[in-house]
């Protein structure tokens, strides 16, 4: 067998199969955020249910009549993923069905800002659904204005340059593992076979499971669109947006563990939305990954 | 200065020009450039205001309140979802006589999603206590941002500055940019006559029994009523140092006319070319385009009605169970008044729908050839 054939064979054995989304959809090239939907769809399958929020997944699963996902979809408001994930769950639960899973799929706008109390709520009840974040770290559906989770130093609409986003992006993962949630993961488009694993692994979990997917966004960040999944890489291997999971908000696990990291300024150069950032500002941003890859490695110690 | 803008950044002119002091505002499609615009003039110093970048809309709500009971005037922007979300802040803002401006995109509610206009999201805020004004020009935005300050801060009652979205929001016109000097002169800096300080404790808001909510709320009344006549006064006066008056209604062509059309928005701009074809074919047609909704302008509109022998509302919105919303204030402003002529409702351009020449023209013939007013509602461009 060529080492091309062996590639293929592992690939085939380790993503399933299956595809649930179709071509056809409204995506921009390069999205970071259609390849998470893909592979999500890949873990759980067919009997999946899903409520999204208005974020650029509204838009990209295309307009009515039309739908390039092959599991059924209710469009929500903004602000109410989790809580129409849990109607939702009860209404199928109610109605004789225990099975289908129920995802509440949603941006970093719909989960860190405007979502996060329905968000909290769910979790602290423990319902029964799985809530997934693509995090392209602003409002990119509305046209790049900031949201809590763009990042210190990131140029958007709302951050100009001369005034760019001062403060660090919120810690939502810190903040779910507070609710004491049986399951919490984060996941990168650039590491499909550990983002399909721990979906298969949520799967089976019954309560609220929270991922955190990573996902590059070439329109909002200034990238060029077949550097989607480099920046991802980079990202997780450099600790910018590292690979792990909580389990009953103690248990962490790092999955991809890192001898030596990369200095994030490669990767701050390859999008233009850190253009303007002087070197004392690129050191800021190295020291608070540094400062979080420390936090992360005690919580996994202790 | 003129210059060529598009509606949304019209609005964006206007908080400047009417130096607001906390802008506090949420991204929504189709109303981002105008915040977008006060970002970049708060940045550069163009403009000296306190821009919160809130969470969500309610938030953005809460905030103007909170600056307005603080003192500052307060500014904000948005549309459909986010004005809907606001619902309750609205009834707060109002209720709690918090002179904020806002502006509003008219965009059709979700769901489906839509990003495209029609007027049942402001349309749902009537009862909240809010003044409504219905733009159909970017000029008339940027003035009447500026007017609506001054209204609402003399009578301490909430205004919305409201225009249709892509039709208004994304075009771009030649607006005269009034100099700041003038809108200096006739819009004097916020002075409240209460505020929250230390200096002068009181408590804002609190449990209000039987006995004194019900004369908070006729005093709410009261002054939406002397605001007919201090929108009229506002905008002689704006006439006077800027060269443009502003008024409750916009009449066209109706001192001789048997018919007209009712319309608010920009719809009546395309009713006016309707007007015009149809008096070259002899017909004796005008527009009666209702600028503010609340206070609702009863003398305007019957003052015009009174004198025609027929007349369609065309409405861009929906009360379901009743039909067209102007339609059933046109209605109610001229019940049981002598000289009156039959009303027919129509419902056109919902979700962005275009409501062309040609089906104003419809309108007309199908209005003229009914002999009475009647219940049921014409649906026009709709597919059965
Ligand atoms: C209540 C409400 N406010 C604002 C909006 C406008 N809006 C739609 S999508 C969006 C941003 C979504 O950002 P995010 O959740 O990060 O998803 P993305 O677009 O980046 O995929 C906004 C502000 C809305 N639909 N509803
Ligand atoms: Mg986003």
């Amino acid at each position: 067998m060529s080492p091309e054939a062996k590639k293929e064979k592992k690939f085939a054995l380790t993503l399933p199969a299956e595809e649930l989304m179709a071509c056809g959809h409204l995506a921009c090239q390069g999205c970071g955020a259609t390849l998470a939907m893909r592979y999500m769809l890949k873990a759980l399958g067919q009997k999946t249910v899903l409520c999204i929020p208005a974020c650029c997944w509204a838009v990209i699963d295309g307009p009515y009549p039309y739908s390039s996902l092959d599991v059924p979809i209710y469009h929500c408001a903004f602000e109410t993923a989790a809580s129409t994930a849990t109607g939702v769950k009860a209404g199928l639960e109610a109605t004789g069905d225990t099975e289908t899973t129920v995802v509440a799929w949603a941006g970093d706008g719909g989960t860190f800002d405007i979502g996060i109390q329905a968000l909290s709520g769910a979790a602290e009840r423990n319902d029964d659904i799985i809530y997934v974040c693509y995090d392209n770290e602003a409002y990119m559906n509305t046209g790049i204005q900031r949201s809590s989770a763009t990042p210190y130093g990131a140029w958007t609409t709302t951050t100009p340059v001369k005034h760019f986003k001062n403060r660090p992006k919120k810690d939502i993962v810190a903040i779910l593992a507070a609710h004491r949630i049986p399951y919490i993961a984060t996941a990168s488009v650039s590491h499909p076979e550990d983002f399909v694993k721990k979906m298969k692994k949520a799967k089976d979990i019954r309560g609220t499971r929270f991922f955190h997917v990573y996902a590059p966004c070439p329109t909002g960040w200034k990238s060029r669109p077949e550097d989607t999944i480099k920046l991802a890489r980079m990202a997780v291997q450099n600790g910018y947006f590292p690979l792990y999971e909580i389990e009953d908000g103690e248990k962490t696990t790092v999955n991809l563990k890192l001898k030596e990291r990369k200095p994030v300024e490669d990767f701050l150069r390859l999008q233009g939305r850190f253009r303007h950032l002087k070197p004392a500002e690129v050191a800021a941003v190295q020291a608070e990954v540094d400062a979080r890859w420390e936090r992360l490695m005690r919580s996994c110690a202790g | 200065m003129r210059k060529v803008i598009m509606g949304n950044h019209a609005l964006s002119y206007g908080a400047m020009l009417a130096r607001s002091q906390v802008i506090s505002a949420y991204p929504i499609t189709p109303q981002t450039q105008v915040v977008e615009l006060l970002s970049e003039m708060c940045a550069d110093g163009t403009l000296d205001a306190q821009f919160i970048k809130v969470e969500s809309e309610h938030s953005a709500m809460a905030s103007c309140i909170g600056a307005s009971v603080a003192g500052a005037r307060a500014f904000t922007a948005t549309s459909a979802q986010g004005l809907a979300l606001m619902h309750e802040m609205l009834h707060w803002a109002a209720g709690g006589r918090h002179p904020i401006v806002m502006g509003n995109i008219n965009r059709a509610m979700a769901p489906g999603w839509s990003i495209w206009t029609d007027q049942n999201d402001s349309l749902s805020q009537r009862d909240t206590g809010w003044m409504q004004f219905y733009c159909s020009s970017n000029q008339e935005v940027v003035d009447t941002v500026i007017q609506a300050f001054k209204v609402a801060e003399t009578l301490m009652i909430p205004a919305m500055v409201i225009l249709d979205a892509f039709a208004l929001s994304h075009t771009y016109e030649v607006v005269d940019v009034p100099d700041q000097a003038l809108v200096d002169r006739y819009l004097p800096p916020f002075k409240p006559s209460i505020k929250l300080t230390p200096a002068d404790p009181r408590a804002f808001g609190g449990l209000t029994g039987a006995e004194h909510y019900m004369e908070l709320r006729y005093k709410l009344q009261k002054d939406m009523e002397k605001a007919p006549a201090l929108i009229e006064e506002t905008g002689r006066e704006f006439g006077k140092v800027f060269g443009r008056e502003l008024g409750l209604v916009d009449p066209y062509l109706c001192g001789d006319a048997e018919f007209v059309f009712v319309t608010s928005g920009t719809a009546g701009f395309t009713a006016r070319v309707a007007v015009d074809e149809l008096r070259a074919a002899g017909v004796k047609a005008g527009n009666l385009r209702i600028k503010v909704f609340r206070p609702f302008p009863f003398d305007r509109v019957r003052e015009v009605l009174g004198k025609v022998k027929k007349a369609a509302v065309v409405d861009r919105n929906c009360s379901y169970g009743a039909g067209g919303i102007f339609y059933q204030e046109v209605k109610s402003a001229v019940y049981g008044r002598p000289g009156m002529p039959p009303l027919i409702g129509y419902v056109a351009g919902l979700g962005g729908r275009d409501i062309t020449t040609a089906q104003f023209k419809e309108v007309a013939a199908d209005a003229m050839a009914k002999a009475k007013a009647e219940e049921e509602i014409v649906w026009i461009g709709v597919k059965k």
